[in-house]
This record gives structure tokens, C-alpha cells and sequence, in this order.
């Protein structure tokens, strides 16, 4: 019955409801973000101690912040794939993953340049960068992994396993700058205290981490649309979709 | 503003070129994904569309045949 229900039901839904919700994620997203970058660029004080090279945490912060929840979202898809074998949960893994890898090495290569003024470095092997990269090598696994299996079920469980053992690196990287007392410094943000920046600087900061969240919300939608209509291209709403153009 | 002027925006207090080839590479990378993923649901309408046409041809031959019929052969003199 459930797995009837999931069949038939979800892709076709999902497919209207994010035909709906794409233009307000893109418009929100742009505008949020964009804010926050000429807030951040222009209008924000320097740091006392970093200077104007601090600027950089307006797009390194949301990058590696999404980097990370990007990843948690897939290991719940995966569970998701692997328990109740819904096609939607699996849609999403494969549509999300190239996402993740350029966020990815956005932040890391954010990091980098703003290393070189800040530590005088581009690279150090310290415990938040190497997890970090292992993210990234995670992220391209899971890609390559999904190209190389022609089935697609046998291709959702394998990739599904595969981003369920990478979870283990999500908690490493969280309290990596805790644990281990390197060069990259605390995080900006905690839930249980104030952020230890004046207003002027966490406000566009939170701006930006929204504003590419929802971006990320719109590419998530996009992309597995583009993956629906490829896997159910023999069923009747899709044709209607695609010949008559609005289904 | 945190800057006197536009000239001073650039430089950054000579931190202008890490914090500007941060940011081009952040708008390259997002607008590239952004237009390359717009490319692929374009991409997988007209793939579908293609298919379906191949599939009407084949459901229905005589009208394959009515489009080959307008091949006529025509004799020309080989001299």
C-alpha cells in the first residue's frame, strides 16, 4: 500500500509543488543574498584584527555552512531510500550532490585566499580544512559512485550506503576547531550563545547564510524536476507536461 | 559606508584582490550551476519531446509512409 502510494503519488505532486515554490526561492534568495554581500562589502565595519580580508566570511561562512547541512539533508534522503525505498528521497540525493561539491569548494577555496593574508598560508593540514576536503572527496564519490551504476535502484541503495558512512565527517568538522586548537578559528555562529561579532557584522553575515539557502532551495528544485522528468518519462503526466507544456 | 571612496573599495586596504577573487569566484561558480542546471531541464523536455515524436512515428506508419511518398524518383539524363 505504502509502497503504491509512493510510486504514483509523490514525484507528480513534488513536480507541482515546485513548479510553485521556484520563482518565490530564487527571487527570496537573490534579494536576501545580495543584500547581505553589499551589507557585508560596503557597509559593514573592518575587523580590528583581520581588516578588510574578514570581508571574505560573507560568502566562506554560507558556503561552508550549506556545504555541511547539504550533506546532512542527503544522509536523511538516504535513510529515507533505504527504509522506505521512496523514489523522491533518491531523486534528491543524485540532484543535490553537484550542488554540494561546488559549495564545497567554494568555502574551501574561499578559505584559502582569505588564509593568505590572515595566517600568512593558503593551506594548512589542520583538523577543520582536512575534514573539509574529505567533504569534498565525499561529494565527488558519491557522483562518480551514481554514474558508475546503470540501475537505478542498485545505484540509490550503493550511493545511499556510501553517503550514510561519509555522515561520520559532518560531527568531525563541527567540533573540529574545538577539539583540535589550530589556525581556523571558532565558529561565528552557536545556537546556545550571542554571536561574539557586533550586529553590523552578523546581521548581513545571517543575511547571506539565508539568502543562499534558499537559492540552494530553488537548484534542489530545479534539478530534481530535470530528474523526474527523465525517470518517469513514460508516464502520462509527463507527456501531457512536456507536449503541452504547462501539465 | 566603510569606505572613503571607490578607489579605496578596491584596494581594501591592499586586501582588495583576496576579497574581490573570492567574491568572482563565488559569482562564476553559482551562476554557472545556476544556468547549466537551467540548460539540463531544457535539455530533458526537448529529449522527451523527441521521444514522444519518434514513438508517434511509429505508431502510426502510414503516416511515416505518407512522409516517405513525397520522395518520388526522378530519371536524369546522365549525358
Amino acid at each position: 500500500m505504502w509502497q503504491f502510494f509512493h510510486k504514483l503519488g509523490s514525484p507528480k505532486w513534488f513536480f507541482g509543488i515546485a513548479a510553485r515554490l521556484m520563482p518565490w526561492l530564487l527571487a527570496g534568495g537573490i534579494l536576501l543574498l545580495m543584500a547581505g554581500i553589499v551589507w557585508g562589502l560596503a557597509f559593514a565595519p573592518k575587523d580590528y584584527l583581520q581588516g578588510n580580508s574578514y570581508r571574505i566570511i560573507f560568502i566562506h561562512v554560507p558556503t561552508a555552512f550549506l556545504a555541511q547541512s547539504v550533506y546532512v539533508m542527503m544522509a536523511v534522503a538516504a535513510v529515507v531510500t533505504l527504509v522506505w525505498r521512496m523514489k523522491l528521497a533518491d531523486v534528491f540525493v543524485k540532484s543535490v550532490a553537484p550542488v554540494g561539491l561546488v559549495l564545497t569548494f567554494l568555502s574551501l577555496f574561499t578559505g584559502a585566499v582569505w588564509g593568505k593574508p590572515t595566517w600568512g598560508t593558503w593551506w594548512v593540514w589542520d583538523a577543520r580544512l582536512t575534514s573539509m576536503l574529505i567533504l569534498l572527496f565525499l561529494y565527488g564519490g558519491v557522483i562518480a559512485l551514481d554514474r558508475a551504476i546503470n540501475d537505478e535502484k542498485s545505484a540509490a541503495r550503493a550511493v545511499s550506503v556510501l553517503v550514510l558512512v561519509g555522515v561520520v565527517n559532518i560531527p568531525i568538522i563541527q567540533y573540529s576547531v574545538e577539539w583540535w586548537n589550530t589556525l581556523h578559528q571558532p565558529s561565528t555562529f552557536k545556537l546556545t550563545e550571542k554571536p561574539s561579532m557586533p550586529a553590523e557584522m552578523w546581521v548581513p553575515l545571517l543575511l547571506s547564510v539565508l539568502g543562499l539557502y534558499l537559492l540552494f532551495g530553488w537548484l534542489a528544485c530545479l534539478r530534481m524536476q530535470t530528474e523526474i522528468l527523465l525517470r518517469e518519462q513514460r508516464t502520462r503526466w509527463v507527456k501531457d507536461y512536456v507536449l503541452v507544456g504547462r501539465g | 559606508m566603510a569606505f572613503d571612496s571607490f578607489s579605496a573599495f578596491m584596494v581594501m586596504e591592499g586586501h582588495g584582490p583576496y576579497v574581490w577573487s573570492c567574491y568572482a569566484a563565488f559569482f562564476l561558480l553559482m551562476i554557472g550551476l545556476m544556468v547549466w542546471s537551467l540548460r539540463r531541464r531544457k535539455a530533458a523536455i526537448e529529449a522527451c519531446r523527441r521521444g514522444y515524436e519518434l514513438q508517434a512515428d511509429r505508431q502510426d506508419p502510414q503516416a511515416a509512409s505518407a512522409s516517405a511518398a513525397s520522395f518520388t524518383r526522378v530519371k536524369v539524363s546522365q549525358d
